[in-house]
């Protein structure tokens, strides 16, 4: 057998997604799951039987009901994630979400040739996400906001509130609800094939690192290689020193 | 003139207190419109609506009840009743100049067919037509006189209702009258006047010759005259009573209604078709028509599965109704087609609900769309889940000899 030459790792624990960000994660899960669902009932109700009088019925009333508390329930967690965004951990930063140098994109390069075209070279180490990821994920922030828009504008004929009456210009941008209510039921499309891809790839990396990937956004924790994990440190020393830290670095200490 | 003899003894058999010879309507508004257009040169003091009213044979008691009637339409309260009947009675008849460009005269027939018997009427005659080319008595060199002349000596203080929408492909080209393009018309007719009224979807949004490819370039009046406040009437036809509704509010109030952020008149587009709708209640107990020939369409369920476009379309149908308020499209057992909304002939099907995906032809939806994407990213998914046990068995391999001497030492 070959484990002569086996090296055997030691691994840290490195506390990745603090507990805000795994609540966040959960709650958008669920939320985005009954929008998805009930969504689609609102689009194209199923034909639902029952010897029931229609007055006591209530089931288009109860589905979009449930689309609206998932509605707020979504909008609200992800305003607090873009909070959480500038106070949280080095990995909830919102830096790494929006790329805001060349490194960023060469970064990005190079996990496209790695883990998506599987070319031969150097595997790609990080801790928190990757540069790739990080950038999708600022893809669905932006389908966030546009879900958001579109979603509130419709509801708001249905409110009163203050709140909903906010977004009742947008469909004016659209020049009309019809087309308003398309690019919502269009932009839903993009949660369902983000999700597919979310998923396998969340597989993909705990197949091939071996670190823990799918359980971290359990308990947070992933577990890094003793090397790597020294490595990725110097590499951090050295950006550091030469960007001369950005402030948000500076405020914020990678270890807690 | 058989077509207003038959709506006149409608008229008599439902509300109208006072009949009025049949012929009696069309008589008057000819030749309201032949006295205008040649004596308005030299009239000197205008007659108030009032004054037209009683002349005309109505009673003091008709011209309360419309005022009333239009008050409510305008969404206004008890003491905007007696704003509407002083203005009417005080203030001088408003000259208008309507201009048909391209168009169906959908909205025309819509406002002489105002079905209430009081607003069918009164207002049509109150209104003073100086120069509508459906409606007016002149032709050719006098009738493009008549409007000369009222743009001339009503500077300022006509009300321009237009219909239709504006070709500007080839100059202009598509649309000419009396040698001059209705741009040009258009341009010179808004320059002095009191109020713009866009008539209709054509004028509002462009409407069906305006849907692509749109060969004309037909285009709403709002995007020609920039920069003027217009009151867009859409709807195609808008409801008569709406339209009479809007003219008296410019008329009472000197000034134009508020308006929305399209510029649609609040006190008719602020709600939904379907939040004013009687067949809600089948909406929200989830009670739908799936075709037009099933038993749910009997019960009269809601049609939003056949297309309605209720939930997306800001008009008054709902509550107002048309033809003297028997019935609107969705009574009748058909579902709302959106008309007064923007772009509707390009959003999708009137049967359905969904809007076709644009790029994808004419069948494609976003779910239709959307599915093909998904099994495409499962095919890829599948594709790099096999590539990845074939390139990286290194790796792979590694990681795996590592946790097995692990699990070999806890033996």
């Amino acid at each position: 057998m070959s484990t002569k030459y086996l090296k055997i790792n030691r691994m840290r624990r490195v506390y990745v997604w603090e507990l805000p960000v795994r609540i966040y994660h959960w709650l958008n899960v669920i939320a985005i799951l009954v929008l998805i669902v009930t969504g689609f009932f609102i689009a194209n109700p199923l034909v639902l039987t029952s010897s029931q009088e229609p007055a006591f019925r209530y089931v288009m009333g109860t589905v979009r009901f449930l689309h609206f508390v998932a509605s707020y329930l979504f909008f609200f967690n992800f305003a607090f994630r873009i909070y959480w965004g500038f106070v949280g951990n080095k990995f909830a930063q919102w830096h790494q979400f929006i790329p805001t140098n060349l490194a960023f994109f060469k970064d990005m390069w190079q996990i496209i040739k790695i883990d998506i075209l599987q070319l031969k070279g150097k595997e790609h180490i990080g801790v928190g996400h990757n540069t790739l990821a990080g950038f999708i994920y600022f893809l669905t922030f932006i389908a966030f906001l546009i879900q958001i828009l579109t979603g509130f504008a419709l509801y708001s004929q249905n409110s009163s509130w203050w709140f909903p009456k906010l977004f009742s210009g947008i469909g004016f941008l659209f020049g009309s609800d019809m087309a308003l209510r398309s690019f919502h039921h269009w932009t839903m499309w993009f949660f369902i094939l983000f999700t597919v891809i979310h998923i396998y790839l969340v597989f993909y990396h705990d197949y091939v690192e071996g670190r823990g990937e799918i359980s971290s956004m359990g308990a947070g924790y992933k577990f890094i290689e003793e090397d790597i994990f020294q490595e990725h440190k110097q590499e951090i020393k050295k950006s550091q020193e030469k960007h001369k830290i950005s402030l948000f670095n500076q405020s914020k200490p990678t270890q807690k | 003139m058989s077509k207003v003899t038959k709506k006149n003894a409608f008229h008599h058999n439902k509300k109208q207190p006072h009949p009025l010879p049949s012929n009696l309507i069309y008589n008057l508004l000819v030749n309201n419109l032949i006295n205008i257009s040649m004596s308005n040169i030299t009239k000197t003091q205008a007659p108030t609506y009032y004054d037209e009213v009683i002349r005309k044979g109505y009673s003091r008691r008709d011209f309360l009840t419309f005022c009333t009637t239009i008050a409510a339409y305008m969404g206004l309260n008890q003491s905007g009743i007696a704003q509407v009947t002083e203005a009417l009675k005080t203030k001088p008849r408003l000259p208008v100049i309507w201009l048909h460009f391209q168009e169906c005269t959908c909205c025309s027939e819509s406002f002489i067919r105002s079905s209430h018997p009081i607003v069918a009427d009164v207002l049509l005659d109150q209104i003073s037509l100086d120069y509508t080319e459906t409606l007016m008595a002149a032709s050719g060199a006098q009738a493009e006189e008549a409007m000369q002349n009222t743009m001339k000596k009503y500077k300022g203080e006509y009300i321009l209702c237009v219909e239709g929408s504006v070709p500007t492909a080839a100059d202009g080209v598509y649309c000419m009258i009396g040698g001059k393009t209705s741009i040009q018309i258009l341009e010179e007719a808004a320059e002095n006047a009191k109020a713009i009224i866009a008539w209709g979807s054509c004028a509002s949004n462009g409407c069906v010759q305006s849907a692509k490819p749109n060969p004309t370039k037909a285009t709403p009046i709002h995007k020609i005259l920039k920069g003027k406040t217009i009151i867009k009437v859409p709807g195609c036809p808008p409801i008569g009573e709406v339209m009479a509704a809007v003219i008296v509010h410019v008329v009472t109030f000197g000034r134009i209604p508020e308006l929305d952020r399209t510029g649609r008149p609040k006190a008719f587009y602020s709600k939904r078709i379907h939040d004013s709708c009687y067949r809600r209640s089948y909406y929200d107990a989830g009670l739908f028509v799936e075709s037009f020939d099933d038993e749910n369409a009997k019960k009269g369920y809601c049609l939003y599965k056949v297309g309605c476009k209720g939930p997306v379309t800001y008009n008054s149908c709902g509550t107002m109704k048309w033809n003297n308020g028997v019935s609107f499209p969705i009574q009748s057992g058909h579902g709302c087609i959106g008309c007064s909304e923007e772009n509707y002939w390009d959003n999708g099907n009137i049967y359905d609900r969904a809007a076709i995906f644009p790029g994808f032809g004419i069948e494609a939806n976003a779910d239709t769309v959307g599915k093909v994407a998904l099994g495409a990213v499962a095919v890829g998914v599948t594709a790099h889940a096999i590539m990845t046990n074939v390139r990286k068995k290194k790796i792979l391999q590694t990681i795996e000899n590592e946790g097995k001497l692990g699990e070999s030492e806890l033996e």
